[in-house]
């Protein structure tokens, strides 16, 4: 195998037509596969952006002795696997957006292998497709991901837009038709996924809900049939073939007609794709037949070049990929920065720049002349910009260089010019002409390379383990460490943990050295991928290297590594986190174990029991009754008690509350507790002996309800029983006798003995129910201190006033005066200020 | 129509769209704001037993077409298997999360509004809500810079921080580079500050939420006061619907005396009004069209600030009420004896007073309270007559709370342990006898004398710094710390000669109006060199966090 010379071939057609396309066919590889019938009976697949072909020979043959056999090459046509096929029937090959190799088969089974021939899983398109077989298949790329379409035997379509995430979706019916379409396409227009069928002359767009017949603008009428259609590579333009021979063009929502073109054959073609760089003003398809290949445009004339051999064709963004058993061109059209550079007598300021850097070269003076030249119109600067353009749209390094050179050359008589596009181009033609490589066998054109972006480019070297390539980009290309090398290395690690042949020390070893500096190493998706090839140990040896506390946990409780991911959860302080793993352990362990293991994490613990708080209240008293905690058990029968809707069951529940309570030592709590159910059971006793409603009221309240319906006594039993102050049983007497005006009863309470509130509060209660009658009668008794305010309260402004000035007491004379009105007080405001001011002198 | 159903740390809720296109603002706003009328509040994922019926059913009822869960703040595992246990987690045709750590309040304030975080921790020793800080700090600084420093106080203050350093080191290598906005962060926990949110706040937004409760940056107003005199609607009845007004640093006026002491709101109002009724009688000076034009163009403005200024004197007014009242007068002044220490080892006769007449159970919770934090724990004897007394008149049910309250140190029997309380009043200087509550000199005039102990941790830091009050933080709960995180290189903020530093003091377990008060005092300051942004769990008061610590169960006999 000799690396393929990549030499590139300019067909320059001149046609009296000047606006007619100008095509270029370049040599990307001399094929490095050795196939003995080239691409005959093949069935082949190639991937979009010079990704790899798969080639599947002899797939109808259906005797179980001569399997078929299944190959995978790269671009280049360096084998990457081969194996035989044992599965069913194969009707399409074709290759996701993620470089995965898939495989429909007749039943509607659809086999996903990677690009190394590993298998990775299988889906089915429906029970609907197994049954009436699989007629024709399509593969297509959208914003949503790869689809697969189907034409079923039953002569429907069924789709499933994103394979990675399967929704199928069965089209309706297509009106009259008998047999296979003659043609048909998958668009992606408005954000969904249709069909275009052409059946005979007919065309219909088939969608989610309707099957909607359309007709092309201007086709011509000599046609009763279109025999083949191909859609761009953008979805935006539509081209199809009629039984005369005519290649009709236009856009693909069949709104306008671009162009139809006279091929003068009429046989059916072998294959069709669009073939137009984007922003190309004119559009341009290829049409194959067998040994033929047709360029047609926009002007009546045609291109054609003879194939020796059975080829295939790969649309691409840019141009179309033409592969035969032996070679691997590019055919597209001539980009227009080179064709101003390279046109021959080009005047354009690119051309001139480079005439002028040969010169130079060559140490000739014309040099100058020419630059001059570009200088007086000032276009120096357009004229690097051509050169650098031209350069990334050739693929020979030389053509490059010389570019580059011309560019560069040009740029030192510019001032001021912006050096990020001349710096950005050389460093991403370092990076094609790399992966350009025959070795690497990936033919991407700078437009291609922009669109996919490093990012894809890197995820495909990775797919195909080229970790190193990978890495030296990405280092190049200084990408951010985590989504560049990191990530490489990522992979790398992920493969490197499947190999079986190494002991766990080694790889762990060999990972951990190679990844240590790396920043943003996700080790748990290695360690994931370690568990998953059989590695537990060496999962967990990972793992320990993984920063995030959070990502060890679900990995290690599947493996089973309970204790630890306990600690782990509670380590990362999410405490979500922890809970999942209380709760798996609860599901796994038996109870006495899992109690155990949650004794030894108290965080754990404690959120449990706040679990069990309010979901299992009975594993709540087993915790508690484990812990000998007692002061939470005596809360959790208080709390249950009140849940009890009759007055035995509570105090029963409070009878072990006590109990607790009293284990626990705390006194107070078990006297307290012991005091309500004494409470309970005097407020039962009378509420039967009385029929006053008393269950559930506190001390207070009960004897207040007792004094307002006049039962003394048994608030008078209550005060002592219970050994309520004296304070607060006075305060609460007080205020039942004066809310009941009970005048009388009040006057006696007064009287029983001497006040321990004091009589000030009488003297308030009584106003506080508007009766200055009763109220007066308790001012006398008030504490001097309080007296100026028991007048006030009765409204005796005197009486203040002479309690104030004889107390000589400022503040209480500032109160008063404040309290007086200028006019009806005139005479006792002279008294107040008078002793206010004898007040203030002492 | 679209349903999201957010679960919002205690709630979840159900939210009835009307567009498809909502921005996330709105969200925010749903959120934050469950008085809004689209919002239904269906299940409490923490009693999810006892009302997960009810949710799903009205779930079922309404057969929608499309219902997506929200899980707010984070999407929970717990609460997805209880859904998938009850089989309606398949009904659901989006699971996501809408992550909402920090919520902006105000230009210098953020919330997570956790309103049990402080329970959750320090109760229930679920530190929950502490995960959700630091992953809310993480955001702060992806989104502001690697704060260089950190430093702290408390037990969860070291859980966060402990957390994010740990985070940090999780997402090496992937963060965005960016000039540090934060000098410095501080983080408090509120156990060791416990007397602050107990004390009467006396700033007049501090006073609005102590007496009618900021809920969501909203307040509820009686609606007699403000009962628009309309001509031609003269007869109209009053309106029964409460007042709802937005408060924040948007408005003015407001701005300019939210933080004042409400001594010193009467005279700014009036300043106020006399600025505007100038600004009205400029129109009499207007006599070219020009100068009319251009009256009238401010006018929309003056209008505003016209309202603004009627808005605020009818709730100053309301206040007034009640500050000029006996009762507050007399709690006030217990409470500021508890805090300079007279009398607090005693039973205080004004509190058996309260309690004899039945005054509301939390007024005495916060006062017991504070006289213990005060008295660094309370005699046996006295806490034990306190607490028959509260078991006695409010009934047996609340000894639950009461153990609450024990249990995260706002009630304690006096240990062997002198009373450190007079050491740290004096060295903090907690106690400014002469607190200027016109034109403040110092942060005590938010408490008129108290000067709150949180902030003066704050005040200190930033200068002298805490090596001058070692053995002072020693006495307070929770280790003390101070972590540097790396900065990379050619980030590190070169500061000009007179730019400020900036500092985040984040209170886990939640801040008072007041406390926020005396922050921008310290910011306004003008010699004092530092800003500060103020984050937190939650906005509170002393009666929502005593609230938020209650335990009472409900009466189920028949």
């Amino acid at each position: 195998m000799t690396p393929a010379l990549s030499k590139s071939e300019r067909i320059v057609s001149r046609t009296n037509d000047y606006t007619c396309n100008e095509m270029r066919k370049i040599e990307l590889y001399e094929m490095g596969w050795n196939l003995k019938d080239g691409l005959r009976e093949c069935l082949v697949a190639a991937a979009p952006y010079g990704g790899p072909i798969s080639l599947l020979k002899g797939h109808n043959r259906r005797s179980p002795s001569a399997r078929p056999q299944l190959e995978i090459y790269s671009s280049s046509g360096l084998p990457l696997a081969s194996f035989p096929w044992k599965s069913g029937v194969v009707k399409q090959l074709g290759w996701t957006v993620s470089d995965d190799l898939l495989c429909v088969q007749e039943d509607g089974t659809v086999l996903v292998y990677d690009l190394l021939g590993g298998f990775k899983r299988h889906f089915s398109m429906g029970n609907e497709v197994s049954q009436s077989q699989v007629l024709e298949t399509k593969i297509f790329h959208s914003p949503y991901g790869t689809g697969v379409a189907i034409l079923t035997g039953a002569l429907r379509f069924t789709l499933a837009t994103n394979i990675d995430d399967i929704k199928l979706r069965r089209l309706p019916e297509v009106p009259g038709l008998q047999g296979a379409p003659s043609c048909w396409a998958v668009l992606t227009q408005d954000r969904q996924s249709k069909v275009l069928v052409a059946n005979g002359s007919h065309l219909f767009i088939l969608d989610n809900t309707a099957c909607t017949p359309v007709t092309p603008p201007g086709l011509s009428p000599q046609a009763s049939s279109i025999v083949h259609m191909c859609v761009s590579f953008s979805y935006k333009y539509l081209a199809l073939l009629t039984d005369s021979g005519h290649v009709w063009m236009g856009t693909s929502n069949l709104k306008e007609k671009l162009s139809e073109v006279d091929t003068k054959i009429k046989t059916p073609p072998k294959q069709m794709a669009w073939c137009r760089r984007p922003k190309s003003q004119q559009p341009s398809a290829v049409v194959m037949w067998d040994g033929l290949l047709i360029v047609v445009g926009e002007c009546k004339e045609t291109i054609q070049y003879h194939l020796d051999d059975d080829s295939i064709l790969v649309p691409e963004l840019d141009g179309v990929r033409i592969i035969s058993g032996t070679h691997h061109e590019l055919l597209q059209e001539v980009p227009g920065a080179c064709e101003e550079i390279f046109k021959i007598a080009s005047m354009a300021p690119g051309a001139l720049l480079l005439e002028a850097h040969k010169e130079y070269e060559k140490e000739s003076q014309k040099a100058d002349e020419y630059l001059r030249e570009i200088k007086e119109q000032s276009l120096l600067s357009e004229a690097v910009r051509q050169c650098v353009e031209a350069a990334g749209h050739e693929h020979e390094p030389e053509t490059q260089k010389t570019l580059l050179r011309a560019a560069s050359f040009g740029k030192c008589f510019l001032s001021n010019f912006p050096p990020e596009q001349f710096v950005s181009m050389c460093r991403d033609l370092r990076v094609l002409n790399a992966v350009r490589d025959y070795t690497v066998g990936i033919p991407l054109t700078h437009t291609q390379f922009k669109q996919m972006t490093v990012q894809v480019l890197i995820d495909r070297l990775v797919y195909r383990k080229l970790y190193p390539l990978a890495i030296e980009i990405c280092r190049y290309l200084k990408t951010p460490e985590y989504q560049g090398v990191s990530r490489v290395l990522k992979h790398w690690a992920c493969y490197k943990v499947q190999q079986k042949e190494e002991s766990d020390e080694v790889i762990a070893k060999a990972v951990s050295v190679k990844l240590a500096d790396a920043a943003g190493i996700f080790y748990s998706e290695i360690a994931t991928k370690a568990y998953e090839s059989g590695r537990t140990e060496l999962a967990i040896k990972l793992l320990e290297f993984e920063p995030r506390s959070g990502e060890q946990v679900p990995l290690l409780l599947k493996m089973k590594k309970s204790p630890l991911a306990l600690s782990k959860a509670i380590e990362s302080g999410d405490t979500d986190l922890v809970y999942t793993v209380v709760m798996y352990l609860k599901n796994e362990l038996n109870r006495g174990d899992f109690f155990m293991m949650l004794r030894n994490q108290p965080v754990a613990l404690s959120l449990y029991k706040q679990f069990c708080k309010h979901q299992e209240q009975d594993t709540l008293k087993d915790l508690f009754n484990q812990d000998d905690d007692h002061e939470e058990l005596g809360n959790l029968y208080v709390k249950a008690s009140y849940k009890e809707q009759r007055l035995e069951a509570r105090i029963a529940l409070l009878q072990s509350a006590v109990d607790e309570y009293y284990k626990a030592k705390n006194e107070f709590s078990a006297k307290t507790t012991e005091d309500e159910m004494r409470l309970l059971r005097f407020q039962r006793k009378l509420e039967e002996e009385k029929g006053e409603l008393l269950v559930g009221f506190s001390l207070h309240d009960t004897m207040t309800t007792l004094l307002s319906v006049g039962l003394h006594k048994h608030a008078e039993q209550l005060y002592k029983d219970f050994r309520v102050p004296d304070k607060r049983f006075w305060w609460l007497k007080l205020k039942s006798l004066a809310e009941k005006e009970d005048w009388e009863e009040l006057e006696k309470f007064g009287k029983s003995k001497k006040s321990p509130i004091g009589y000030l509060p009488f003297v308030e209660v009584c106003i506080k129910h508007h009766n200055k009658y009763e109220a007066k009668k308790y001012v006398s008794k008030v504490t001097p201190e309080q007296k100026v305010k028991a007048h006030l309260a009765v409204g005796d402004m005197e009486g203040a006033a002479e309690a104030a000035i004889e107390r000589r007491n400022e503040s209480e004379i500032s109160t008063v005066l404040s309290r007086c009105s200028a006019t009806t007080d005139h005479l006792l405001m002279e008294r107040l200020n008078r002793a206010k001011a004898t007040a203030v002198k002492k | 129509i679209c349903f999201a159903l957010l679960c919002h740390r205690t709630k979840l809720i159900l939210i009835l769209e009307c567009q498809a296109t909502k921005t996330c603002r709105k969200y925010v706003d749903l959120a934050t704001n469950t008085d809004n009328a689209n919002v239904k509040v269906l299940i409490d994922p923490k009693q999810f037993s006892r009302n997960e019926a009810n949710g799903i059913i009205i779930i079922d009822k309404l057969q929608p077409r499309d219902f997506h869960i929200l899980f707010v703040p984070r999407r929970s595992l717990l609460c997805e298997q209880r859904l998938k246990e009850k089989g309606v987690l398949n009904s659901f045709t989006n699971i996501d999360e809408y992550i909402l750590d920090l919520i902006p309040y105000d230009g210098d304030l953020l919330s997570m509004e956790s309103e049990s975080s402080f329970r959750e921790c320090y109760l229930e020793n679920d530190q929950t809500s502490l995960y959700h800080a630091a992953k809310g700090l993480m955001t702060l600084q992806a989104l502001y810079g690697t704060i260089p420093q950190i430093f702290g106080k408390g037990e969860c203050a070291r859980h966060v921080a402990n957390m994010m350093l740990r985070m940090k080191r999780e997402f090496a290598g992937s963060q965005t580079q960016i000039l540090p906005v934060f000098d410095t962060l501080l983080l408090l926990d509120r156990n060791v500050d416990l007397l602050t949110p107990l004390a009467t706040q006396l700033t007049y937004e501090g006073l609005i939420d102590e007496i009618f409760g900021i809920t969501n940056g909203y307040v509820k107003l009686p609606p007699e006061k403000f009962a628009q005199k309309k001509q031609g609607e003269g007869g109209k009845e009053l309106p029964t619907e409460p007042k709802k007004l937005q408060l924040n640093s948007a408005e003015e006026l407001y701005a300019e005396i939210r933080d004042k002491n409400f001594n010193a709101v009467g005279a700014a109002l009036s300043k106020k009004a006399k600025i505007i009724s100038a600004a009205f009688e400029e129109r009499h000076n207007a006599k070219t069209v020009g100068e009319i034009k251009q009256f009238v163009s401010q006018l929309p403005h003056m209008q505003a600030a016209r309202s603004s200024l009627a808005n605020h004197t009818s709730i100053a007014e309301l206040i007034k009420d009640i500050t000029t009242s006996e009762d507050f007068f007399d709690s006030l002044t217990v409470e500021q004896e508890f805090m300079t220490g007279v009398d607090t080892d005693k039973v205080s006769t004004y509190i058996e007073d309260c309690i004899a007449q039945k005054d509301p159970l939390i007024k005495i919770l916060r006062l017991v309270c504070m006289q213990s934090v005060c008295n660094n724990g309370l005699k046996q004897k006295v806490l034990d007559y306190y607490k028959k007394e509260i078991l006695q008149t409010y009934g047996y049910k609340h000894i639950l709370t009461l153990k609450n309250l024990e249990r995260v140190g706002l009630l304690k029997p006096q240990s062997t342990m002198r009373n450190n309380y007079p050491t740290i009043r004096k060295t903090l200087k907690l106690w400014m006898e002469d607190a200027n509550e016109q034109n403040p000199n110092d942060i005590s005039y938010v408490y008129s004398g108290y000067a709150p102990l949180s902030v003066r941790l704050t005040q200190v830091l930033a200068r002298p710094g805490w090596r001058s009050i070692e053995e002072v933080l020693k006495m307070l709960p929770g280790p003390h710390f101070e972590e540097r995180q790396q900065v990379p290189t050619g980030l590190h903020k070169k500061r000009q000669p007179g730019e400020n530093r900036t500092i985040l003091v984040f209170f886990l377990g939640g801040v008072t109006y007041a406390e926020i008060a005396a922050l921008r005092f310290l910011s306004n300051m003008e010699d004092s060199g530092t800003e500060y942004i103020i984050a937190a769990t939650k906005l509170i008061n002393g009666t929502s966090w005593i609230k938020s610590l209650m335990d009472s169960p409900e009466e189920n006999l028949p």
